[in-house]
């Protein structure tokens, strides 16, 4: 009997193992020793099901502790990924998860390492992370460089050279309940980096000593990016660590902030590289797309930016009479043009609407007209009044032919107006002679 | 030529009835006009609608898109449509102003009864003639008056949930749908009627015109049907013709957008104007009455007065009393009222 | 109000017509009658004359000639009430997609440099089979139909 309680103890702490001894049972069941196995397995079944997972002192101890320092991490680990994974207390800090006593189980001699110093902890972390061998076995694809990048970034040069005030692997992804990066509860999760960031860059007083801006999420959250992320639930828009990067976070040079932006506004982009402005830049150390467009508060752009009037962005540098004074001006003469075409078609339409024609079709023919603005108003980043006209000129022609569309419908329901004049015309007058072709019968 | 198709077709002994027959003239002549007129107008909805199905196409995938065509691209097909449109909401009118003549006239007295029962029938057939009509552009005020409509009728007990499955061709509005209301709409319900109507108008003949019990004494004055009245009822009918294209001309029938059934109905969607009042009683009869669901309760009063609607000319036999005058006549005039008030009230509310 | 005349027959109404007015009241009529019914009749004959463009452009289009469209090029049609694109790939091919961006409805374009669909907005990718390989857009675009029939290429739902 001790035996058997042995047997199954030892079992439960090995789930393959008791996955052999049930085939080794049923095999056994089929030779004809029922009885003696109809036992062991009744109690076989009930450890295995009392004991889910592999015993650890840790948790088990932890989690009773009245210090919340202390019995947090116990509870938190409820939802770490690392436990799902058949990960435990010991995988990181060491020690002896079966042993029940405190000093047994926290035994540096066992390999208990505690809590590590925040100096230490890329490489506690990186312990597993950086080997490749070892991450294979749990997800191949995943990225074992993180440790060596995080220390090209500000994060890491900072710590290499003793400043503890900086984020480590722990700030972001937190400790003991650190979920994957795709789960919506993780601090890592698109929809959370930023506020991830924000609890120390936007901290004034913690970000004291080192003298750099903290209104970055303040002002993120005003921009288009931001309304993409948080409204429109677009998690393709950037966040902090789309443009900073995430382990080798440092903010782009003013030489290759357009590379960045250019990931994605890729078009304008490569106009860009291509204008005059490009050689201006460089020339006057001006960051290429955020010199007008800002770096963290990127606003809807609006026509008001481009132009020579009150508010535009061009007389930042430019003054009346120089070439790019004439093309910004010109410019922006072209798109004004362009949408007071498309709104006067678009007015004409919809009266034509309202009085009852069916004007569906010049009503999406129009929709190229907006196409050609929507482009012109890319176009600009080339400063060529050339480019630009390229697409004005057919986008006016579209929405010329939109509005003779309108007058088109206006002019058939005039015309139908007066057929039914005429028409009434004639049957009236047939009616009065069948009413006097009536009179005039009754009249025999 | 008349004597060769008279031989065979034995038209002047047709002529010949038809010359025979009178219009008893009196103070209520004028509504002996409407029974012409309604059918008139069954004629115009034909050939409109024969029109219509040159073009038509009954399936969710294309209907809105065939009738966007045949609105934009064929040539007077506005025209068509619109007259198709509107002259179905002018014939249910002219429908009602007939039927309630009758009803106070006591056209239905012996020996007109089964006359009086084939009208009935005529009325259901027109009023799902316009039930059926209306989903076949598949837009979303159609969609979701259908949907709301055969709801109503799975309300009824017992045979409430089969009936809606019926109508709806499963248990949702879908394709299925507009394709058996298209079969109803230009198949059955037009052999339906054309069957009734030849049943009414050969029994109308064969009756002749009635007279009012209340100047059945006086000695009315004759007109003569051929070609007196029916130059009348020409007349008539050339104005409404008139009628049909300035309201096709100036108030358009709208098209709309295309019935998405996954988008939430649009707010405040309302019937037609001829099922407004029932639309309107239920929503003010309470949710609970005597311990019954009030919509359920609400809904078989309506079938319940439908019916009684059928066994009037045997209720009201002659030769009657004063009080039972009065009282059809009240109850009439309640009816009509009622019928009124409650279709102001529904397209005043939101 | 004209006054009633005493009849022959002992009856009164409206004076009788001169022959002569009557025959004009009936030529006129007759004339009138024929011009109303002609005017009827016109709409409806026009009516059931098919138009210029035979079907509605929702299901089925001639999206182009064959020639409009050479080896490695793309060309935006109409379908229905939204933009398709049209590509002839490098192998001759003929395919046909919804010219929609999934990401934010930008109208894209085929690149033969990178011979891949391309939405110049956000720089979002499509390959050849219209599925979305690069870039923010989520889905892959709206596959059709294409067939050839004579020198017009007829696209239609898949």
């Amino acid at each position: 009997m001790r035996a058997l309680i042995f047997l199954t103890k030892f079992l439960s702490q090995r789930r393959k193992a008791a996955r052999v001894f049930l085939w080794f049972s049923f095999v056994l069941w089929r030779l004809c020793l029922r009885k003696a196995l109809l036992s062991s397995l009744v109690v076989l079944t009930l450890f295995t099901l009392a004991s889910a997972q592999k015993k650890s002192s840790c948790i088990e101890c932890h989690i009773k502790l009245d210090d919340p320092r202390l019995s947090t991490p116990a509870r938190n680990f409820e939802n770490d990924i690392h436990r799902t994974r058949g990960l435990s207390c010991n995988d990181c800090h060491g020690g002896d998860p079966n042993a029940d006593t405190s000093k047994a189980a926290k035994d540096p001699a066992k390999g208990f390492l505690g809590k590590p110093k925040t100096l230490d902890i890329p490489a506690y972390c990186g312990k597993c992370h950086s080997d490749a061998n070892l991450m294979k076995r749990f997800n191949p694809s995943l990225r074992v460089d993180q440790e060596s990048e995080y220390y090209t970034s500000v994060h890491g040069k900072l710590l290499k050279s003793g400043e503890q005030k900086v984020a480590t692997c722990i700030s972001c992804h937190n400790v003991h309940g650190i979920r994957a990066v795709s789960d919506p509860l993780s601090s890592v999760y698109p929809l959370n980096v930023a506020d991830t960031c924000a609890k120390c860059h936007a901290n004034a007083d913690y970000m004291r000593s080192f003298r750099i801006p903290t209104d970055q999420f303040q002002k993120f959250k005003t921009s288009v990016h931001a309304k993409a992320l948080y409204v429109k639930q677009d998690l393709s828009a950037p966040t902090c660590n789309d443009c900073h990067g995430n382990h080798g976070a440092t903010p782009p040079g003013i030489a290759s902030v357009a590379n960045v932006c250019g990931q994605c506004h890729a078009r304008q982009a490569e106009l860009f590289q291509t204008s005059p402005h490009k050689a201006a830049f460089d020339q006057k150390g001006l960051a290429e797309c955020i010199t007008c467009h800002n770096n963290h508060a990127i606003a809807t752009p609006t026509d008001q930016m481009i132009g020579t009037q009150q508010g535009a962005l061009c007389i930042n540098c430019h003054t009346n009479g120089d070439k790019g004074f004439v093309a910004g001006g010109y410019m922006r003469s072209r798109i004004d043009q362009l949408i007071a075409s498309i709104d006067k078609s678009t007015g004409i339409l919809n009266l034509a609407e309202r009085k009852g024609m069916e004007v569906s079709k010049p009503k999406f023919d129009l929709k190229a007209a907006t196409d050609a603005l929507t482009h012109a108003r890319v176009l600009i980043h080339s400063s060529s009044t050339a480019e630009v006209d390229k697409v004005v000129a057919p986008g006016l022609e579209v929405a010329g032919k939109a509005y003779q569309a309108g007058l088109d419908a206006l002019a058939e329901l005039s015309f139908r107006r007066k057929g039914l004049a005429v028409s009434l015309v004639f049957i009236l007058l047939l009616a009065l002679l069948v009413y006097l072709k009536v009179r005039q019968i009754e009249a025999r | 030529m008349k004597d060769w198709l008279d031989e065979r077709l034995s038209i002047s002994a047709l002529v010949a009835i038809a010359q025979k027959k009178e219009v008893p003239l009196h103070r209520h002549s004028i509504w002996y006009y409407f029974g012409g007129m309604t059918l008139f107008l069954f004629t115009v909805q034909v050939v409109t609608g024969i029109l219509l199905l040159l073009y038509y196409r009954p399936s969710a995938e294309n209907a809105f898109e065939s009738v966007q065509f045949i609105i934009t691209e064929v040539q007077f097909g506005w025209l068509i449509r619109s007259i198709h449109s509107w002259s179905a909401n002018l014939m249910i009118a002219t429908l009602f102003i007939h039927l309630f003549s009758v009803f106070f006239l006591r056209a239905y007295h012996r020996p007109r009864e089964i006359t009086w029962v084939s009208g009935v029938i005529l009325l259901f057939i027109v009023i799902c003639f316009g039930f059926s009509g209306y989903l076949l552009p598949w837009n979303k005020l159609a969609y979701f008056a259908t949907k709301v409509g055969t709801e109503i009728a799975g309300v009824i007990p017992i045979v409430g949930r089969p009936a809606l499955r019926f109508l709806r061709g499963g248990n949702d509005v879908t394709g299925a749908t507009l394709t058996r209301f298209f079969g109803f709409h230009v198949a059955v319900l037009p052999a339906t009627a054309t069957v009734f109507i030849a049943i009414h108008i050969l029994l109308v003949q064969l009756h002749g015109m009635s007279v009012p019990p209340s100047l059945a004494k006086e000695n009315v004055g004759k007109m003569k049907f051929v070609p007196n009245f029916l130059l009348r009822d020409l007349i008539g009918w050339i104005l409404a013709i008139g009628v049909l294209a300035a309201l096709a001309a100036l108030f358009p029938w709208e098209l709309g957008e295309k019935a998405d059934p996954f988008a939430p109905a649009p707010a405040g969607i309302k019937p037609e104007w001829y099922f407004l009042f029932m639309f309107q009683t239920l929503k003010f009869i309470p949710a609970k009455l005597l311990g019954f669901d009030g919509e359920v309760l609400g809904i078989m009063a309506f079938n319940i007065i439908a019916l009684l609607l059928f066994i009037v000319p045997f209720v009201d036999r002659p030769p009657g009393n004063p009080r039972r005058r009065l009282l059809f006549n009240v109850i009439g005039v309640i009816a009509l009222l009622y019928i009124v008030v409650m279709t102001i009230i529904g397209y005043v509310t939101k | 109000m004209i006054n009633n005349v005493e009849r022959a027959d002992g009856s009164a109404g409206p004076p009788a017509l001169e022959p002569s007015r009557r025959r004009f009241l009936d030529y006129l009529l007759g004339t009138s009658a024929v011009a109303t019914l002609g005017a009827i009749v016109y709409p409806i004959i026009r009516f059931m004359q098919p138009p210029q463009v035979i079907e509605s452009t929702e299901s089925s289009v001639v999206a182009a000639k064959l020639a409009e469209v050479p080896v490695n090029s793309g060309k935006i049609f109409k379908f229905g009430s939204k933009p398709g694109i049209l590509v002839r790939t490098e192998s001759g091919e003929l395919k046909a997609f919804s010219a929609v961006c999934t990401h934010l409805d930008c109208i894209v374009q085929y690149k033969p440099e990178t011979k891949n669909i391309w939405c110049a907005c956000h720089n979002g990718q499509y390959n050849l089979n219209g599925k979305n390989i690069g870039g923010p857009p989520p889905r892959p675009l709206e596959v059709y139909k294409v067939n050839t029939r004579g020198d017009e290429i007829i696209v239609s739902r898949a």
